[in-house]
């Protein structure tokens, strides 16, 4: 079978075979460049889903590589909206800042005592890799690069709603602008997760805990719906 | 300049970096990759510590187990002092917003009865008198691990690496704390065995550069995947931090002892914790049969295992009496590894294992204040150093309360010694050297694929320097190393690209490989006796006269 990656040096596609048989697109990576290509470069690290360094995209959609079983005719490119260092291997700098621009950790620790319940509400939020799919994946990139992307609001979520945290204030204050509400609601982010996490759901919920927090929606404030008195007739 | 320069960004790195930043220094983390991708990452079933939160437990039991698994090679000092800091740790981490498994309200109030029980018998636990405080961590869940005679591990379901390395990152950006990544560690600087910083290879723009500290902490993680192909640990973990204190002139110690992990998934080698067996699975062979208790500490576990594989049986972690609710509970990570890597459901299917490499519980020497033997200044945390707290087999639980509890002393103690540290900064010459070394490379004739190589050396440790040893075959091993290391003369890179090189990179892990791999079998060689891991034919019982005592390896000038 074949694939085709997209090599940076020469932005072509490259056509690489492989051998029949079920095998990860980590596998098959790390056996074309023991064999085939040793310039072929990527990011890897467990092999196990885990460490949030292979994600790329196959055929347009993000993937983990150690977890992507490889299809004959593949298209193999990097993630969207990182600068690309080489081949497949992307400068992840943009994307982690977010996490900084968003202050997405514990501000002001009050003691609390959590339960099972408590545990179940960040669960899934807390499984996040940071293997960058989701940001990939995110449309409003195209338009506005300094938007603080769905991972760090996935985290913000997930600080804001731990009971240990007596500053939630200053974590919605810290994603009104480029944040919650320049997002589409597309779940683009939701459908690329490797770890089942639903950004756009806590985007979502974010924006109820903006608005209960006394912020609105950018989009409608701007629109002037009442009577202006520094209009001249 | 900086006072703490820390190499690794991993769980040990990132918990040294806060408490030497909390104590006051100017901190700087440099790692060959972002931190959250490390091998903290994918530790699972969870962090020791005596909390009692489920059944009663002291931390003297927390003491007495880890000894008793260290057969005699541990510094019960050290033990004590990790065990004796556990729930500090805990107490820290909660602080910071790990999101630890809960208790369900039920066991909760159970807890609270026993407490006051136990308050009544004026029992309560150490805990509770020290510091009044800690009484959110009493909601933790706690679960069994082998060799542990309570439910000790605090867990976060199967995830408890990943969401502490996440936390701990999260804070790190909260402190404002600097990091360095994709920075490749060549070389410690030293002057006259006083550590003065360390030479990396940037690895996008192809650049070495020296950088300059008060003080050093290595915390660049073990060498398990020198067993390349038969290992649990991601590709990285090749013991580049350990290599480098040799080549600097620093000790090694305790190399020999390797733990094998009983269950990693039989074709790609995954890990499925040991938290499995802890809550509740059985491991059975080809003929339906259980062969061991499952609870047993690793080293024992993995002999079992490998004794029926020897057999020509197959061998199977058996879930299924667990039911499918219990495990996506308890263990959702390990069913989505079983589906994807295995095409089992382990809720109604067996999961064939086979015991691979997992954790080096050897590594740099160091005191008791983690200070590397040979290099002042220079001290070593995590998996890397040889705290000597899991000595011949570490029990499961016990590794990310290492990297924790003395990640944060190592930071204290780091800073402690870079405030009379000198400022001076040293000459270049180490940076000058590496760079035509490096360049060296690049011009090397390149007549053979070290990749074979690396898969011929991970074969040739799993199975003459693995979990049942002799002295022949080691010996044969370390003619064949010996044989590698003057063929190395004839290996190059392929990729002459100066920039994000990721070839030149697998090379230098793959030579720091080759230079560790003579020291875990000369050691084993030496060691006439069977101990924790190091299990040997002909040898088979502890010799406690002529070595319980660590073997420690330095170069000779």
């Amino acid at each position: 079978m074949q694939i085709h990656i997209l090599r940076s040096e020469t932005n072509t596609h490259q056509a690489y075979t492989l051998l029949e048989g079920e095998t990860t697109l980590l596998h098959a990576l790390t056996h074309i460049k023991a064999t085939q290509d040793a310039t072929l470069t990527f990011s890897a690290g467990c092999r196990a889903s885990v460490c949030g360094t292979c994600a790329v995209r196959v055929n347009g959609k993000e993937v983990l590589s150690c977890a992507y079983k490889v299809q004959d005719g593949d298209v193999v490119e990097p993630l969207h909206y990182h600068p690309v260092l080489r081949d497949l291997k992307v400068d992840k700098y943009q994307a982690t800042k977010t996490l900084t621009k968003s202050t997405a950790w514990l501000h002001r620790f009050t003691e609390a005592s959590l339960n099972h319940k408590d545990e179940k509400r960040t669960e899934r939020q807390t499984d996040c890799i940071l293997c960058d799919a989701c940001y990939s994946a995110c449309p409003v990139y195209a338009v506005n690069p300094d938007f603080l992307g769905p991972f760090a609001l996935t985290r913000v979520y997930r600080y804001s709603i731990d009971k240990r945290e007596d500053d939630t204030k200053t974590l919605i204050a810290n994603i009104q602008t480029n944040g919650v509400w320049d997002c589409t609601l597309c779940g683009e982010c939701t459908m690329v997760c490797p770890k089942g996490i639903d950004p756009k759901m806590d985007i979502t919920m974010l924006r109820g805990d903006s608005i209960s927090h006394g912020y609105s929606d950018p989009n409608f404030a701007t629109q002037n719906f009442g009577f202006d008195p520094n209009i001249k007739f | 300049m900086k006072d703490v320069l820390i190499i690794g960004s991993g769980g040990a790195g990132l918990s040294a970096a806060l408490s030497a930043k909390a104590s006051g220094a100017s901190v700087l983390v440099v790692g060959k990759a972002y931190p959250t991708n490390s091998q903290t990452s994918m530790a699972q079933g969870g962090m020791n510590a005596a909390l009692a939160n489920v059944e009663e437990d002291h931390i003297s039991t927390h003491i007495t187990d880890t000894i008793k698994a260290a057969h005699g090679l541990c510094d019960e000092d050290m033990v004590r002092k990790m065990c004796a800091d556990a729930p500090d740790t805990i107490a820290w981490l909660e602080h910071i917003g790990v999101p630890f498994s809960r208790l369900t309200s039920e066991a909760n109030k159970r807890y609270e009865d026993n407490n006051v029980l136990q308050d009544n018998d004026t029992l309560s636990s150490e805990l509770n008198t020290k510091n009044p405080q800690q009484s959110s961590i009493h909601t933790i869940a706690q679960r069994q691990m082998g060799g542990a005679s309570a439910k000790r591990a605090c867990y976060a379901q199967d995830y408890t690496g990943l969401k502490i390395l996440h936390t701990l990152y999260d804070t790190c950006l909260k402190e404002n704390i600097n990091f360095l990544e994709e920075y490749y560690l060549l070389n410690l600087v030293t002057l006259d065995g006083v550590a003065k910083g360390a030479t990396f290879l940037d690895i996008r723009t192809g650049e070495i550069k020296q950088i300059h500290a008060k003080s050093v902490i290595i915390a660049t993680g073990g060498y398990a995947s020198l067993y390349h192909g038969y290992t649990t640990n991601a590709y990285g973990s090749t013991g580049d931090g350990i290599a480098a204190v040799l080549r600097a002139g620093g000790a090694v110690s305790d190399m020999e002892f390797i733990q094998f992990h009983p269950t990693a998934l039989k074709h790609s080698s995954i890990l499925i914790s040991e938290s499995a067996r802890g809550e509740g699975g059985y491991l059975i062979n080809s003929d339906n049969k259980r062969f061991v208790d499952e609870l047993k500490p690793r080293d024992e576990v993995a002999r079992a295992i490998f004794e029926q594989l020897q057999k020509g049986k197959e061998v199977f972690l058996d879930l299924r009496h667990l039911g499918e609710k219990t495990l996506m509970e308890l263990l959702p990570q390990e069913v989505a590894l079983c589906k994807l890597h295995e095409h089992i459901d382990p809720a109604i299917e067996l999961i064939p294992i086979k015991p691979v490499a997992h954790y080096s519980m050897g590594g740099i020497e160091v005191d008791t204040a983690l200070e590397v033997k040979g290099i002042k200044g220079c001290f070593a945390v995590g998996e890397c150093s040889n705290a000597k707290v899991h000595g011949a087999n570490r029990l499961g639980g016990n590794s990310l309360l290492e990297i924790t509890a003395f990640g944060k002393f190592v930071g204290e103690n780091a800073y402690k010694y870079a405030i009379y540290a000198s400022n001076k900064k040293i000459e270049e010459r180490q940076l000058q050297q590496d760079k035509k070394e490096i360049e060296a490379i690049y011009t090397k004739e390149n007549l053979i694929n070290f990749y074979e190589k690396r898969l011929d050396l991970g074969k040739l440790f799993y199975e003459k320097v693995g979990i049942l040893r002799d002295n022949a075959q080691l010996t044969q091993a370390m003619e064949e190393v010996i044989a590698m290391q003057v063929m190395q003369k004839k290996i190059g890179i392929a990729d002459k690209s100066q920039k994000n090189n990721t070839n030149l990179i697998e090379y230098l892990e793959f030579s720091n490989a080759l230079l560790l791999a003579p020291t875990i079998i000369s050691a084993a060689l030496a060691r006439n006796e069977s101990r924790g891991a190091h299990y040997k034919i002909g040898f088979e019982s502890q010799d406690d006269e002529k070595f319980k005592q660590h073997i420690v390896l330095q170069w000779k000038d």
